[in-house]
């Protein structure tokens, strides 16, 4: 163990030692091609402009590179491979395609997905909106905040064990160590296999998404929230608008762009959900997802790529809306830089 | 806006009781497992850990010794001695000597089992069974009880997983993992981000876009290809595929379009007369960069860096895919998840690592929530 933290230090110093090397030395070799100092006037104008056409590449060359390999060839290669057969070797045309709409785990996955879709962002955003709202007016807010946005901070699989000792189920005459059935049973309720239950299980496992996410949702709609000015609300109290009112026709609709963000950047999160199904119940019950389904198919049986890159393909196409539309914002915004 | 709403004694109350419930809801769950991961592992099936500081009560059953240990009193056959042995003491509250009715007798109470034979089991587990007649036979008499221990409180969780679970080595894994992980895209993004930020070149926009673009790109897309990648760098040059290096090189690149994005805002930010002066001063642009616009970004790039160290350490899938799952490469979400899979209902040990996993994102989380928030702000809400 000695030995792997040894090399951990030693490779760390490597890499950033070669990154700074890599920086300093182009942008020394560039001075040295395209001397700007000691030479003529005319000569190192002449320079100084070579260097202004080289020097941008240089440093955004390795960040180019890294993009390429690990992003935009993988992107490309995988529409490829959605056309080949499990080795990636011979074209079948869209037999992948024909095969992942007449598959059961295939239509589960994108119903279950379609039932995420719809109710974590929702979910998420509502709940969100509400704390801020809410926590402003008090002044332990900031604590009450602080611990709301904790789950944040906890991976997936962390949650997934927190919630499932949440959701444990012991047989009957033994006691209910799980908070939830053992609420259930102090309300004279039948304790539950909840993470088994066909269809409703979908939503145990949602609960877990929500409650790490909603903190998000907070923090960035408390920000906008701040950003309303005192003045307007102000003029609607005087008008005499009741607080629902004032929530829904004032604040709700002045921070309709940030909701959008949040509601697009969870919805994102919710197409790329793989750790909690896979930890909670690995898709059985009926509560399979694409982002597993793909992992199953990579490594099932030695692997089927051609499958794994068709569904990776279809999560890609649910996304391309919101990227379309997060490139034209971007542009919109820097349009005058 | 604290006039806006909750003027009323009762509708300031109602926000107080909300938020308390809300924040009861959000820490629960947590302090659930925190609690289980301390208490005795008994303990943590007996009761629910809601209860862990009352007294757990738990059915126990055993059998009494064989009619060898018999010894003559008083004209009667006895058998004496405790029901735990050398076990640890608990109160007995009742006892019984059949299953279907295992706490038929009070505790101290003398049970007729018939043809004069009596058992009395005592509080602290004292039994005395006697009988006109000698017993026979090598199986003593079963027994049945509700036994009631005081709470307890324990670090034998943390040592056991620590040290037999894979948890302390897989700990150390996942620092090896984050650590260059976190710093590596950091150096490339900042000079990519003020290239895109402040320096006129052609394709500069389409550049942007692209970035912006990559920004949501599934990590699903590139998984299949890298891992083909991978193998076949593997293969050229005979070397393993699943390596520390290849999974450092892939977070970087899954790390990259939102550090480039988020310093590139920041950067872009910065006073436009600073970078003038300097340049009529005769700066270049790498000195600009390296004096003036690396000091003033310290708050975006801290943001960045816990983004990524919490992304990375957090980070399942990406682990699972470009390492192997050996005691020297699986990190600390890949072994929770293997012993959510072979230690299903070892509850001491499932809390336990879960909560190893999960404190130093926590930590890191509540020394540097500042930076946190900011980044999270300008990641998400686009220009500001």
């Amino acid at each position: 163990m000695a030995a792997q933290i040894f090399s951990a230090i030693f490779v760390i110093i490597i890499g950033v030692g070669g990154c700074v090397a890599y920086f300093w030395g182009a942008n020394k070799l560039l001075d040295m091609i395209f001397p700007s100092r000691g030479v003529s006037g005319t000569a190192a104008v002449d320079n100084l402009r070579r260097q202004g056409l080289v020097r941008p590449w240089l440093f955004v060359g390795p960040a180019m590179i890294i993009l390429t390999i690990y992003l935009i060839y993988p992107v490309v290669e995988t529409l490829r491979l959605s056309f080949l057969d499990r080795g990636g070797e011979h074209f079948v045309g869209l037999a992948n395609y024909q095969w992942a709409f007449g598959d059961h785990d295939f239509r589960n996955s994108i119903l279950n997905n379609i039932l995420w879709l719809a109710v974590v962002p929702a979910a998420c955003t509502f709940l969100g909106l509400i704390i801020a709202v809410l926590t402003d007016k008090i002044w332990w807010g900031t604590i009450a905040k602080s611990l709301i946005f904790l789950p944040l901070a906890i991976s997936f699989v962390g949650a997934s064990v927190i919630w499932k000792f949440i959701y444990e189920y012991r047989g009957e005459g033994q006691v209910q160590i799980g908070l939830l059935n053992a609420i259930i049973q102090y309300f004279g309720g039948q304790p539950q296999v909840w993470i088994s239950l066909p269809f409703w299980n979908n939503f145990f496992l949602m609960i877990i998404l929500i409650w790490i996410q909603t903190g998000f949702a907070m923090v960035i709609l408390s920000s906008a929230l701040r950003g309303i000015p005192e003045e307007t609300l102000e003029a609607a109290v005087i008008d005499g608008a009741n607080p629902f009112q004032i929530f829904w026709k004032i604040m709700v609709p002045q921070i309709w762009g940030t909701i959008a963000v949040v509601w697009t950047t969870i919805t994102i999160l919710v197409l790329k959900v793989f750790d909690i199904v896979l930890t909670m119940t690995n898709g059985q019950w009926n509560s399979q997802v694409l982002a597993n389904l793909m992992f199953d198919w990579m490594f099932r049986g030695g692997g089927d790529f051609g499958r794994g890159a068709t569904i990776a393909i279809i999560i890609m196409i649910a996304v391309i809306p919101i990227m379309v539309w997060n490139i034209r914002q971007a542009n919109k915004e820097t349009g005058g830089h | 806006m604290a006039s806006a709403t909750g003027k009323s004694f009762v509708g300031r109350f109602g926000v107080h009781l909300a938020v308390l419930v809300f924040v009861a809801i959000w820490t629960v769950p947590t302090l659930g497992i925190l609690v289980s991961s301390l208490r005795d592992k008994d303990q943590i099936v007996a009761s629910g850990w809601w209860n862990s500081f009352a007294s757990s009560t738990q059915n126990g059953a055993g059998r009494l010794p064989a009619a060898s240990a018999q010894t003559q009193k008083d004209g009667k056959y006895v058998i004496e001695g405790n029901i735990f042995g050398d076990e640890p003491k608990r109160e007995i509250s009742a006892f019984g000597v059949k299953a279907a009715a295992p706490t038929q007798y009070k505790a101290g109470a003398a049970a007729d089992l018939g043809d004069g034979v009596t058992l009395q089991v005592n509080a602290d587990g004292g039994f005395v069974l006697s009988s006109p007649k000698a017993f026979e036979g090598d199986r003593g008499q079963r027994v049945y009880y509700a036994s009631s221990a005081p709470p307890k409180f324990t670090t034998e969780n943390y040592k056991n997983v620590l040290l037999s679970q894979g948890i302390g080595r897989s700990f150390m894994n996942s620092l090896t993992v984050t650590i260059p992980a976190t710093v590596i895209p950091i150096l490339i993004a900042a000079f990519a981000a003020y290239a895109l930020a402040w320096m006129r070149f052609p394709g500069r926009a389409l550049l942007i876009a692209v970035v912006i673009g990559l920004l949501v790109v599934p990590l699903q897309m590139s998984l299949i290809p890298l891992l083909k990648l991978y193998n076949g760098v593997g293969t050229f040059f005979g070397v393993p595929s699943k390596t520390y290096l290849g999974i450092w090189l892939a977070h970087t690149g899954f790390g990259l379009p939102f550090a480039i994005y988020l310093l590139r805002s920041y950067i872009a930010g910065l006073p436009r007369e600073i970078m003038e002066s300097a340049r009529i001063d005769g700066a270049s642009d790498f000195e600009i960069f390296v004096k003036i616009v690396l000091p003033l970004s310290f708050p975006v790039l801290a943001s960045f860096a816990i983004f990524q160290f919490l992304w990375v350490w957090n980070d399942l899938l990406v682990a699972m895919v470009f390492l192997g799952t050996a005691p020297d490469q699986i990190v600390l979400t890949a072994q929770l998840n293997a012993l959510l899979g072979s230690r299903g209902g070892n509850w001491e040990i499932l809390t336990t690592s879960a909560f190893i996993t999960i404190i130093v994102p926590l930590i890191v989380f509540f020394s540097l929530q500042r930076y946190f928030v900011r980044g999270l702000l300008a990641g998400s809400v686009k220009g500001g």
